[in-house]
């Protein structure tokens, strides 16, 4: 991914920021301009999320991704934030840890690299709440 | 809106074709599908191709002109030809957009087809451009691969409605089977459950043997008003429906992880269009591009009650000779799975089926089929119905 494209999206990234819909009160992260329940009725704002969540679903990844050979075997997940969203992000302990249901919060992680010489992209990874769960 | 008919059909082989290029493919089955149906190029009016990725497979965009030109149909005649692009769905809509033209009167001879050419990048830099069928900002930037994606769609089945490895590989073993009959297949090997169990693990739950592979492959047809396909062809097989839908392009602002919201809304279409029920239907091809993806797409086109599909399958009821018989050309798991290419080469499947030209794996009395594509982790569907009586 290009630099520009990366670093547009960086605020969100680092510090989950995404969007609030003050008409309809769903929140949207990753950041949406247009709620698709209220489309031109809606007013969208920024909002930044607490960080903790809960595991909807997973995998563990062998086969990886160009760019993610050294982490393999990873675990993707679908994570539901606390305040409703839901996205997707790497869960980042012993795979067999990880389940659905599994309360996680943030951490900052690299994510990847474009090539050798490339730019290295940071964001957020999840990690077990251990007192939560 | 006019009847719309097929009134000729082509698959190239499905496979690794390292002799044999993009053009060289997609022309073989153009000029055979129009060989079938007895018409002569230059009275096409129109080419539809379906082409997820030609850019990131081949370096070639400008797709449809390149077809039009080496099939012979651009440098005196100027047919005009358009690209028609939905990921792994672009075959399902390169053929709703010809028969829109057709059924509308806008154009009367018109072929839909489709092409991928899969295999000349190694298969890091194939799954990569697959992966741009998801979200690249918010899926693929995080390390999600397309098996990845279905492998927590099969993790959510699994969860909600207790399906086992089993039952997918069952999807795998009668894939296979079918494929074994089906000249056109990339694997004509039959397998077992173990087998299946005992393949290097892709995406967990998903093995290797859950997977559709890398293919290279091409298929075309041709339609015409029904009112005039009898001109052509003996046995002309009629388009009763064709229905579209979207939903949201990330897996995880789905409404629901374990059902493709956009395959229900399209099966709904096709069958209100077609003024049919699932039971009125003897033969379907689905979007098999892992194991879950079947069980989920008999569910959602209404075939077995939600969360039943794994079971149905393992008893046997989804084979040729069952109730309601899946994926009789292997599917995308045996047969292949050329992304643009697959759309088509399900109608051409129907269409041999209904024709009763499909050999030992036909399907008796055959009156009606269905095909299901499907583009992404779900976020297209296209449903179409074809029928052997008008
Ligand atoms: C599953 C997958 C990752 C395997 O790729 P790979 O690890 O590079 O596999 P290789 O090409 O090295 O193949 C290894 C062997 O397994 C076989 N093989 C590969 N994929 C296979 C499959 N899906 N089913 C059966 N056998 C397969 C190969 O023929 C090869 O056999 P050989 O050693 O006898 O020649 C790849 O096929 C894939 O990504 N499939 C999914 C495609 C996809 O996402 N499509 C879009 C869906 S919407
Ligand atoms: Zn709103």
């Amino acid at each position: 991914m290009s630099v520009a494209r990366f670093w547009r999206k960086q605020i969100n990234r680092y510090n989950i920021v995404g969007t609030h819909c003050k008409t309809c009160d769903t929140h949207y992260y990753p950041p949406r301009n247009v709620c698709p329940k209220c489309r031109r009725d809606g007013d969208i704002e920024s909002y930044k999320f607490a960080g903790p969540g809960e595991v909807v679903t997973y995998t563990i990844i062998h086969t990886a991704a160009e760019g993610f050979e050294m982490q393999a075997p990873y675990a993707l997940a679908i994570i539901e934030l606390d305040e409703g969203p839901r996205f997707t992000s790497q869960v980042v302990c012993d795979p067999v840890e990880v389940s659905i249901g599994l309360r996680v919060k943030p951490v900052f992680r690299k994510l990847g690299e474009s090539g050798d010489k490339g730019m290295i992209y940071y964001g957020t990874k999840y990690v077990p709440d251990n007192d939560r769960n | 809106m006019r009847d719309v008919a097929i009134i000729g059909v082509k698959n190239t082989n499905f496979g690794e074709m390292w002799d044999r290029s993009f053009r060289d493919i997609v022309v073989e089955a153009g000029v055979g599908a129009i060989e079938d149906s007895g018409i002569s190029g230059e009275k096409l009016d129109g080419m539809y191709v379906g082409n997820m990725s030609g850019g990131q497979f081949v370096e070639q965009e400008h797709i449809g002109a390149l077809i039009a030109d080496y099939s012979g149909l651009s440098l005196d005649l100027h047919i005009p030809s358009t690209r028609v692009e939905a990921a792994c769905a672009s075959g399902g809509l390169a053929f709703r957009q010809a028969v829109m033209a057709v059924a509308s009167g806008h154009e009367d001879l018109v072929m839909a087809a489709g092409v991928e050419k899969m295999t000349d990048v190694s298969s890091t830099a194939a799954s990569a451009a697959l992966a741009a069928a998801a979200d690249r900002e918010w899926e693929g930037i995080m390390g999600a691969t397309f098996p990845g994606l279905y492998a927590m769609i099969a993790k959510m089945h699994m969860h909600q409605y207790g399906t086992t490895s089993e039952q997918l590989a069952a999807v795998a073993v009668k894939n296979h089977k079918n494929g074994s009959m089906n000249p056109i297949a990339q694997y004509k090997n039959l397998i077992t459950v173990d087998n299946v169990l005992n393949s290097i693990m892709v995406a967990d739950p998903l093995h290797i043997f859950d997977c559709s592979p890398i293919t290279d492959g091409a298929s075309a047809l041709v339609l015409a008003p029904a009112d005039i396909a009898h001109e052509y062809t003996d046995t002309p097989i009629y388009v009763k429906a064709t229905a579209q839908a979207s939903d949201t392009i990330a897996l995880h602002d789905r409404r629901d992880i374990a059902t493709l919201d956009a395959s229900v809304a399209a099966g709904k279409r096709a069958y209100e269009m077609a003024k049919m029920t699932p039971a009125d239907i003897d033969l379907v091809e689905v979007h098999d591009c892992f194991t879950i993806a079947e069980i989920c797409a008999i569910e959602d086109l209404g075939f077995v009650k939600k969360g039943l599909g794994g079971k149905m399958t393992e008893d046997g009821e989804t084979a040729i000779g069952g109730k309601i018989p899946v994926n009789t050309s292997g599917g995308l798991k045996a047969c292949g799975h050329p992304v643009g290419a697959t759309g088509i080469k399900q109608l051409v499947e129907v269409t041999q089926q209904l024709r009763g030209d499909s050999g030992p794996r036909q399907v008796d009395g055959a009156e009606v089929g269905m095909t299901h594509n499907v583009g992404g982790s779900g976020a297209t569907a296209v449903v179409n119905i074809l029928a052997r009586k008008r």
